[in-house]
């Protein structure tokens, strides 16, 4: 049994005190960023990813300390959700649509915990869906050539863009400004600079982790400018929390189908957790049928939305470690630690650092029974920290950035373009376009341009080798399919209204 | 409809831009088929395309904000890029502070409580990075303690 030996491999590293300790940390600060409305999981990783480096933890503590982080902000966005009608970040959207009737109900209690409950399960089944599955998908990987490489990006820019945005074509102009980005810079193939206009800060090019903190912390901040911070109080009573066995009891197979769903929806690299929780609560909504009481507070309403999102979340890690394709905009952030550290993902990561994969897996188990634990006995605690105002968070997130960034490089020239994309995050979030396709961009955009060109020097010049093998064909359909498909599905999967008050 | 339009034309004019530089890049004589250009360029161009459809075919006005919030805005992007600027020459407490109580204040107009938070945030930050994290960062300038 080769999965048990790594797994053995895997938990001898994850249970050393100090893993523990990190993992306990990161998943108290994860489910706090979750649950911060204005300061989502892609937000958080991304703020904490230039502390940890400065920190000087090596690779596997990063890693576990950043994907509890992740993990722990998909069981906190539904926190504020549940008791402010906000979602903490954008997959626990669909919890809202029951979470808030119930909490209002006076219910808040049995909300959480239900949640909570349905949180572990998804993201519990989810972490054996990826042990199981990401090894495979490993070996499939060695098939894959520069050709399909390419293919495979094409592919999760086109799925991304489709799920991401209500138009293609702003996506699509998202995508080419993360690409044109990541063309700045000295070229890997001939060593020249490329499009810098002689500017000595960008003969390095743009460091993603500048881009990301921009667009994502520091945009936050002008939105919340902009509303003065509103609509950030507590609408409804939280008493004496209890465990609603019945409830839960009632929705175990929600939960396990929910999972399932999501799950798969996190595979796909590009669709991430927003769909994996808006597929969930849908075909759950359907399956209950018109009486069900779907959106006035149902139980399998907020069970569904929560098992399917932290199913989601896991599933998104199988592209991201397998191949190197992030499955949602968290883990392109996540994939931008890896990068940061020198792990470069792919089928290699498997053979060659078996102790960084599998001490992974088995931290997120471990953190997986950590977050239950913290987040039904001790949710009141989190409850205590949404009450921070705005007015003192915010002005906090932004020096946070601001030093994290510092540490990096040192560099006034780094947080000037740091602030220049948050101006531009702002300017693009109003405009409706979708910024993880710009990360995606940065983030991809050199391997993207590599494969083609091995590809290029492997065929002699001959674009027809872009479509020679079987699969690399199949990933150009999909990656056609993935970007056209939801202009047509776009009548039947529009996403239901917030309920307002 | 029209910000849709303005935005569609700058994406344009940045990608015809974009792709009038890229011609310019030095190619070396180790060239690959493809050569360091060509990728450059197609995003270019398929951003020119994008852009062009955006033109023809807008998404109906989001809510801009009135004209005194942008302002609001710009006060908020000249902070922090002063901020920028005065973290190294200025050690960390003092802009720090004066930053996060103009954005707090921004935020939430209360000059009060936007101080306070201010002052609050530079010394609990500085303590937490210091010494709890054990990053390099200078307090004040190194002119003021001598």
């Amino acid at each position: 049994m080769d999965i048990l030996a790594n797994l053995s491999l895997g938990f001898s590293i994850a249970l050393s005190p100090y893993t523990l300790m990190l993992a306990v940390i990161g998943c108290f600060l994860g489910t706090i960023i979750g649950a911060l409305p204005g300061l989502g999981p892609s937000n958080g990783v991304a703020i904490l990813i230039p502390l940890t480096f400065t920190l000087g933890l090596d690779a596997t503590s990063a890693l576990v300390l950043m994907t509890s982080v992740y993990y722990g902000a998909m069981y906190g966005g539904r926190i504020s959700s549940i008791l402010l009608n906000i979602p903490g970040d954008e997959p626990a959207l669909m919890t809202t649509l029951d979470g808030y009737p119930m909490a209002k109900q006076g219910r808040a209690g049995d909300a959480l915990v239900l949640s909570g409950v349905a949180s572990f399960v998804g993201a519990f089944l989810a972490t054996i869906g990826l042990m199981l599955l990401a090894p495979m998908l490993a070996r499939v990987a060695y098939l894959f050539g520069p050709a399909e490489y390419f293919a495979l990006y094409l592919l999760a820019f086109c799925t991304l863009g489709g799920m991401a945005s209500n138009n293609q074509a702003k996506s699509a102009i998202a995508s080419c400004l993360g690409l044109g980005i990541a063309m700045i810079g000295v070229d890997n193939n001939s060593g020249l600079p490329r499009l810098t206009g002689g500017n000595l800060h960008l003969m390095d090019g743009i460091d993603f982790l500048v881009a990301i903190v921009g667009l994502f912390a520091i945009a936050e901040v002008f939105f919340f400018i902009e509303n003065h911070g509103k609509g950030s109080a507590i609408g409804v009573k939280l008493d004496k929390v209890t465990i609603p066995w019945k409830d839960i009891m009632e929705t175990k197979w929600t939960m396990l189908r929910a999972s399932l769903v999501g799950f798969v929806a996190g595979i796909l690299p590009g669709a991430g957790a927003s769909l994996g929780s808006f597929l969930a609560y849908m075909s759950e909504k359907s399956i209950a049928g018109k009486d069900s009481g779907f959106g006035t507070g149902a139980a399998k309403g907020i069970a569904a939305p929560e098992a399917g999102n932290n199913a989601a979340a896991g599933g998104a890690l199988v592209p991201m470690l397998t191949l190197g394709v992030p499955g949602s905009g968290t883990t392109a952030v996540l994939l931008a630690l890896l990068m940061t550290l020198n792990i470069t993902p792919g089928p290699t990561l498997f053979t060659d650092r078996p102790e960084v994969v599998w001490g992974l897996i088995a931290s997120l188990m471990i953190a997986n029974f950590v977050l239950l634990l913290m987040n039904v006995p001790m949710v009141k605690i989190f409850v205590r920290v949404l009450q921070v105002p705005a007015w003192v968070l915010l002005p906090g997130v932004t020096m946070i950035s601001f030093v994290g960034i510092y540490s990096l490089s040192g560099s006034y020239f780094d947080l000037i373009l740091m602030v220049g994309f948050g101006a531009l995050g702002y300017v693009l979030r109003k405009l409706d376009i979708p910024t993880v396709p710009v990360i995606l961009g940065i983030l991809l955009g050199g391997h993207m341009e590599d494969a083609l060109r091995r590809a290029m020097v492997l065929s002699d010049g001959d674009a027809t080798f872009l479509f020679s093998s079987p699969i690399s064909i199949g990933l150009w359909i999909a990656a056609i399919l993935g970007f056209v498909a939801p202009m047509f599905l776009r009548g039947i999967l529009r996403k239901p209204q917030r309920v307002t008050d | 409809m029209a910000s849709d339009r303005i935005f569609g034309l700058v994406v344009l004019m940045v990608a015809l831009a974009y792709i009038a530089s890229a011609t310019q890049i030095q190619t070396s004589f180790l060239a690959d088929p493809v050569g360091p250009k060509a990728f450059p360029m197609l995003v270019g161009a398929l951003a020119a395309i994008s852009a062009l459809v955006l033109i023809v075919r807008p998404d109906p006005d989001p809510d801009w904000p009135v004209a005194r919030t942008f302002g609001s805005l710009l006060v908020a992007i000249i902070v922090l890029v002063a901020y920028a600027l005065a973290l190294r020459p200025l050690g960390f407490i003092l802009p720090t502070a004066i930053a996060a109580a103009i954005l707090s204040y921004q935020i939430s107009p209360r000059p009060g409580p936007a101080a306070l938070s201010g002052i609050g945030l530079s010394v609990g930050l500085f303590l937490l990075f210091k010494f709890a994290l054990g990053l390099g960062l200078v307090a004040f300038p190194k002119g003021l303690i001598g």
